[in-house]
C-alpha cells in the first residue's frame, strides 16, 4: 500500500533577530559568526507565541489546503523539545483547535530536533496498517539559546505540519529508514530553561556521522544514488553543516538551495527538516524525487526518499500558504525587544 | 406615589485617604448627611449603599450591615441594602432609596456610596475597574477599560470628526470647576497642552483623559416631600427618576458612540419630571474619561449627536454656559470612588439648586440633573432634581 | 482565571462557534440560548455556527497601561471587529504596526495564548486577529 504525504502546513513567525544584533551586545564578532554559520538572521516568536499556537497555526495551514475531514484524522502527534507543558499535550489542543477531536489518538513527542519526523513514521505505520485514515505529524519549536551562548545566534521558531495517509497522495514516501545510537551531543535536563551541548563535539561524531550514515543506508535500501534526486533536505542547525553533509553524500548546489532555509530563519529545531521539505514541496512538479534526511541530538537520524504526485498542484492554490511567504517580510528587532519578547527578562512576580 | 425630597447631604473628602478604612469613610459621610438634616439616627428607617467592588478592593462583601453596624445602628436591626450597578452603584442606589420612599414603604432613608479603591495597587485597581466590562468576552482578550472607552472616542473621532482637542476641553473644564470646589480632589487648573502631551493610557486617550482612583464617600437623606420642609427650608425634590440598561459588552452596542441605556434613562427621568433638557441649567454627568462626557452631552440631548465635543470646546458647557456641566469638577477633578459618585454627584446638585455652590454657583440653577453610567454603559441612571420650596 | 470558566469556552475561544437563531437567522458570538430578537419562540432553536473567521476593525486603541496578565505585551493593539457574519467582538491586533493599524483594515483570525496562572498555572489560548495578507509575495 502507498503511504504518503497528503497535505502539509508551515508557520514561521514574523519577527527576526540577526546575529550582528546579538554580537553587538555580547562583544562578540556577530559579522564573523554569521558568516561561519551561514545564518543572516533567525525567526523569532512573539511574547504570545509557543509550540502549541505554533503547531495550531501549522496545523490549520495544512487543512486549508486539503479538503479533508478533520473527523478522519486519526492520530496527531507533535514533536517539540520546547512543549510548553511538561507534563499536559500539545496534541490534544491541536486537535480541539483543528475540530479533530475526540475521536482520535493524540500525543507529544521528544526527540531534540528529529521528533516531528519520528511523527511521519509513526503516522505512516498507522495509516499502512489501516488503523486509520489519516495521521497528523507536527513538528515545531520555540528552542532557544542561554544569553551570550553560542546557540543563541542561531535557535529559533516554526512549526510545520504533515497528512500522512494513503488516498489523493501528493507526495509518495517510498521508503524511510532511521539511524539511532546513544550520544550526548547536545540536552535539556528537565526543569532547566536553556540546553546544554558538547561544543564541537555537536559535529563529526553526532550530525555528520548519523545524517552521512542515515543517508548513505537510506539510498543503499531504495537502490538510488544522489543523481536520482532533484532535491535534498537536511537537518539544518545552521546554514553549513547541511551544505557540507550534501557535499560529502555527493549532492550539488542545485539539489539544496530549495529546502535549506536556516541562512534566512535559523534552527528551527525539530521543524527544520520539515519546514524545508514544505518549501520543496511548495515548488515541485509531479515525479520530482526528494531525500529528506532529519537529525536529533542524543542522538539519531531519520531518512525519507519521497517521490512528487500530480496531485502536488491541488495544494499549491493559496499563495498565503507558501513557506516563501512566511519567510519574506520578517520584522527585525533589536536585543532588547528580543529579550522582552523571548521571556529573558524577568517582570517583578505579583508586582500589584 | 409619593414627591420625595433629599434634605440632607454630607461626604468625605475624596482623593487618596491613606488613614482611613472603608467603614470609617462610610460612616463619616452617613453622620455629615444626618446632621445637615437635622435628624437623629433613630429616625432612620433603612439605609441603602452603593458600593461597586468591596470584595475586590478590601476582600469584604456584605458592606450595607458593616456600615449600619459601625454607625451604631445594630440594635435598630435597620434594613441595610447594597447596591452594585458598576460605576452607577450609586445612582442606583438613589433611585432604590428613591423608591422605598415614594412608594410610602420607608419615610426617612438614607442612601449612600462608598469606595476604598487605594488599599490595592494601580494595576490591580485597572484590572478590578475592568471587570465592569464582560469579563469574558473583553478583560480576557487584553480590552482595559480606558481602552473600551478610547474605542468609543477613536470611533466618535472617525464619524462625528470630533477632535483631540475636543476630549481635551472636557478635561481643562473639569478642571477648572474643580479648582473652585472645596470638596475636590484635584484643585488646580490645567492646560489644553497639559492634556495634549501626558502620557498616553489608551490610545487617543491620555492620563489626563482619565478619572482619578480615588477613596470617598457620599450620602444623602431622603423623605416624603410634605414632611421635608420639618427639617429643612430649602427640601430639594427628585422630580424624576429613570434607569436604563444594555449590553454587557461594548461591542455589541447598536451604535458604540451612543450609550442607548443614557438616552433612555434621561427620556425616562425627564418624561417623569415633566421636563425638556432645555430646561436643564446644571447638570453633573458621568465623565470617567473625557469621551464619556462627550457623548452624555449629546444623548441627554443637551446637543445634537456629534456636536457634543466641539459645543465643549466652544465653552457651552462651562460655567453658566448654556448648560453648566460637571460644576463639581466630575469625577476628572472631584475624583471617583466609584460606588460614592453617583451619591456625590446628587450632592452637588442639591448644592447648587439650594445655591450654596459659593463660586462656582451657576446663576438661575431651577433644574438639575444627574447621570451616573455603570461600566461602558451597561447601566445608566438620570434624576432630575428641583428646588421643593 | 479559574480553569473551567474559561475551558467551558474553548469551542468559542478557539474556533469562534457562534449561535444561529432558528427563528429569525441571527447570528450570535459568544453563543446565546435565547435570541434577543425572538425571545422565547427562539427558544430550544438555536444553532450552533461557526463564524468565518475575518471582519473589519469597527475602532481600536493601543494599550499603554496593561493589567498584569498582559504586561509583557505592552504595547499592545485591542480592537472591536465586525466579522463578516454581521457580529462584534472584541479581541487584540496581533502581527500589525501601530502606523498600520486603522479603521476598516481587513483582519483574520489567529491562535495565540491568551494568558497564563502564573508561569506554573495552566496557559490559556484563544484567538487574536491579524492583518489579512493581500498581497502575495513576489515570484
Amino acid at each position: 500500500m502507498d503511504v504518503g504525504i497528503v497535505s502539509y502546513g508551515a508557520y514561521v513567525p514574523r519577527w527576526r533577530i540577526t546575529p550582528v544584533e546579538i554580537g553587538r551586545v555580547w562583544g562578540t564578532d556577530g559579522e564573523a559568526i554569521s558568516r561561519g554559520l551561514n545564518v543572516k538572521s533567525k525567526s523569532v516568536p512573539s511574547p504570545d507565541e509557543d509550540v502549541i499556537t505554533m503547531s495550531v497555526e501549522a496545523a490549520r495551514n495544512l487543512m486549508k489546503r486539503c479538503k479533508v475531514d478533520p473527523k478522519d484524522i486519526g492520530a496527531i502527534y507533535v514533536g517539540s523539545e520546547s512543549h510548553p507543558y511538561a507534563v499536559k499535550p500539545t496534541a490534544t489542543i491541536v486537535a480541539e483547535a483543528i475540530e479533530a477531536a475526540p475521536d482520535l489518538t493524540a500525543a507529544d513527542y521528544e526527540f531534540a530536533c528529529k521528533a516531528g519526523t519520528a511523527a511521519i513514521q509513526t503516522c505512516m505505520g498507522l495509516v499502512a496498517s489501516n488503523m486509520m485514515k489519516y495521521g497528523m505529524a507536527i513538528g515545531t519549536d520555540t528552542s532557544q539559546g542561554a544569553p551570550g551562548d553560542a546557540l543563541e545566534y542561531s535557535a529559533s521558531a516554526g512549526g510545520a505540519a504533515f497528512l500522512i495517509g494513503a488516498s489523493d497522495i501528493a507526495a509518495r514516501i517510498d521508503e524511510t529508514y532511521s539511524f539511532t545510537t546513544d550520544t550526548p551531543d547536545f540536552w535539556r535536563r528537565e526543569g532547566e530553561m536553556y540546553p546544554r551541548h558538547g561544543g564541537r563535539f555537536t559535529g563529526e561524531p553526532a550530525y555528520f556521522k548519523h545524517v552521512l550514515t542515515c543517508g548513505k543506508n537510506l539510498m543503499e535500501i531504495a537502490g538510488t544514488s544522489p543523481e536520482d534526486y532533484d532535491y535534498v533536505v537536511f537537518h539544518q542547525p545552521n546554514g553549513k553543516f547541511p551544505l557540507r553533509a550534501a557535499k560529502m553524500l555527493g549532492f550539488g548546489k542545485e539539489q539544496t538551495t530549495t529546502g535549506l532555509l536556516s541562512p534566512m530563519i535559523g534552527n528551527t529545531y525539530s521543524a527544520a527538516v520539515l519546514l524545508g521539505l514544505a518549501s520543496i514541496l511548495d515548488i515541485s512538479k509531479p515525479g520530482d524525487r526528494i531525500l529528506a534526511v532529519a537529525y536529533g541530538s542524543g542522538a539519531g537520524s531519520d531518512a525519507f526518499d519521497i517521490t512528487v504526485t500530480e496531485h502536488i498542484t491541488e495544494l499549491r492554490k493559496d499563495p498565503f500558504l507558501l513557506v516563501s511567504n512566511m519567510i519574506s517580510g520578517g520584522k527585525f528587532l533589536d536585543y532588547a525587544t528580543y529579550a522582552k519578547f523571548r521571556g529573558k527578562i524577568t517582570l517583578a512576580e505579583g508586582s500589584k | 406615589m409619593r414627591d420625595v425630597a433629599i434634605i440632607g447631604i454630607g461626604e468625605t473628602e475624596f482623593g487618596e485617604l491613606w488613614n482611613k478604612s472603608f467603614r470609617e469613610i462610610g460612616i463619616e459621610a452617613g453622620f455629615k448627611a444626618i446632621e445637615d438634616a437635622g435628624i437623629t439616627s433613630q429616625q432612620i428607617d433603612a439605609l441603602y449603599i452603593g458600593n461597586m467592588s468591596a470584595g475586590k478592593f478590601i476582600e469584604q462583601e456584605h458592606v450595607a450591615p458593616l456600615v449600619a453596624d459601625y454607625s451604631g445602628l445594630a440594635d435598630m436591626h435597620l434594613p441595610a441594602v447594597r447596591v452594585e450597578a458598576a460605576g452607577a452603584s450609586g445612582g442606583v442606589a438613589l433611585a432604590t432609596g428613591y423608591m422605598a420612599v415614594a412608594s410610602g414603604m420607608y419615610n426617612i432613608v438614607i442612601v449612600g456610596g462608598a469606595e476604598k479603591m487605594t488599599d490595592v495597587g494601580d494595576k490591580q485597581a485597572l484590572q478590578i475597574l475592568s471587570a465592569t466590562a464582560d469579563q469574558e468576552w473583553e478583560s480576557v482578550f487584553g480590552a482595559t477599560f480606558p481602552s473600551l472607552y478610547a474605542m468609543m472616542a477613536r470611533r466618535h473621532m472617525h464619524v462625528y470628526g470630533t477632535t483631540r482637542e475636543n476630549l481635551a476641553a472636557v478635561a481643562v473644564k473639569n478642571h477648572r470647576n474643580g479648582s473652585l470646589n472645596p470638596h475636590a480632589q484635584y484643585r488646580r487648573e490645567i492646560s489644553m497642552e497639559m492634556v495634549l502631551n501626558a502620557p498616553p493610557v489608551a490610545t487617543p486617550l491620555g492620563m489626563f483623559d482619565c478619572a482619578p482612583l480615588s477613596d470617598g464617600g457620599a450620602a444623602v437623606v431622603l423623605c416624603p416631600m410634605d414632611r421635608a420642609k420639618k427639617f429643612t427650608d430649602t427640601p430639594i425634590q427628585i422630580l424624576g427618576s429613570g434607569i436604563a440598561t444594555d449590553t454587557l459588552a461594548l461591542h455589541n452596542r447598536r451604535d458604540i458612540c451612543t450609550m442607548d441605556a443614557t438616552v433612555i434613562a434621561g427620556k425616562r427621568a425627564l418624561h417623569q419630571a415633566k421636563r425638556t433638557p432645555k430646561d436643564v441649567k446644571v447638570a453633573e454627568v458621568h465623565d470617567n474619561f473625557t469621551i464619556a462626557e462627550i457623548m452624555a452631552v449629546e444623548d441627554l440631548r443637551f446637543f445634537e449627536k456629534g456636536k457634543g465635543g466641539a459645543a465643549t470646546e466652544e465653552g457651552l458647557t462651562a460655567l453658566n454656559g448654556e448648560v453648566s456641566v460637571n460644576t463639581s469638577g466630575g469625577l476628572k477633578a472631584r475624583g471617583q470612588p466609584v460606588g460614592a459618585t453617583g451619591v456625590a454627584q446628587a450632592i452637588e446638585i442639591v448644592r447648587q439648586l439650594r445655591g450654596e455652590a459659593d463660586k462656582r454657583q451657576v446663576d438661575d440653577a431651577t433644574t438639575g440633573l444627574i447621570h451616573n453610567v455603570g461600566g461602558t454603559g451597561a447601566t445608566a441612571v438620570v434624576h432630575i432634581l428641583e428646588r421643593g420650596d | 482565571m479559574a480553569i473551567p470558566r474559561f475551558w467551558r469556552e474553548t469551542p468559542s475561544r478557539y474556533n469562534l462557534f457562534a449561535s444561529k437563531c432558528g427563528n429569525c437567522g441571527e447570528v450570535h458570538f459568544p453563543p446565546r440560548s435565547v435570541c434577543p430578537s425572538c425571545h422565547r419562540k427562539s427558544i430550544g432553536r438555536m444553532k450552533s455556527i461557526k463564524l468565518c473567521g475575518s471582519g473589519n476593525i469597527l475602532s481600536y486603541s493601543v494599550v499603554h497601561d496593561a493589567p498584569e496578565d498582559f504586561e509583557m505585551q505592552k504595547p499592545y493593539i485591542i480592537a472591536i471587529i465586525e466579522m463578516k457574519d454581521g457580529v462584534r467582538l472584541t479581541a487584540p491586533i496581533i502581527d500589525c504596526d501601530e502606523c498600520d493599524i486603522d479603521i476598516g483594515l481587513e483582519v483574520e483570525a489567529s491562535f495565540r495564548k491568551l494568558g497564563q496562572e502564573g508561569k506554573a498555572g495552566v496557559i490559556h489560548y484563544g484567538y487574536k486577529f491579524r492583518p489579512l495578507n493581500t498581497t502575495p509575495p513576489e515570484k
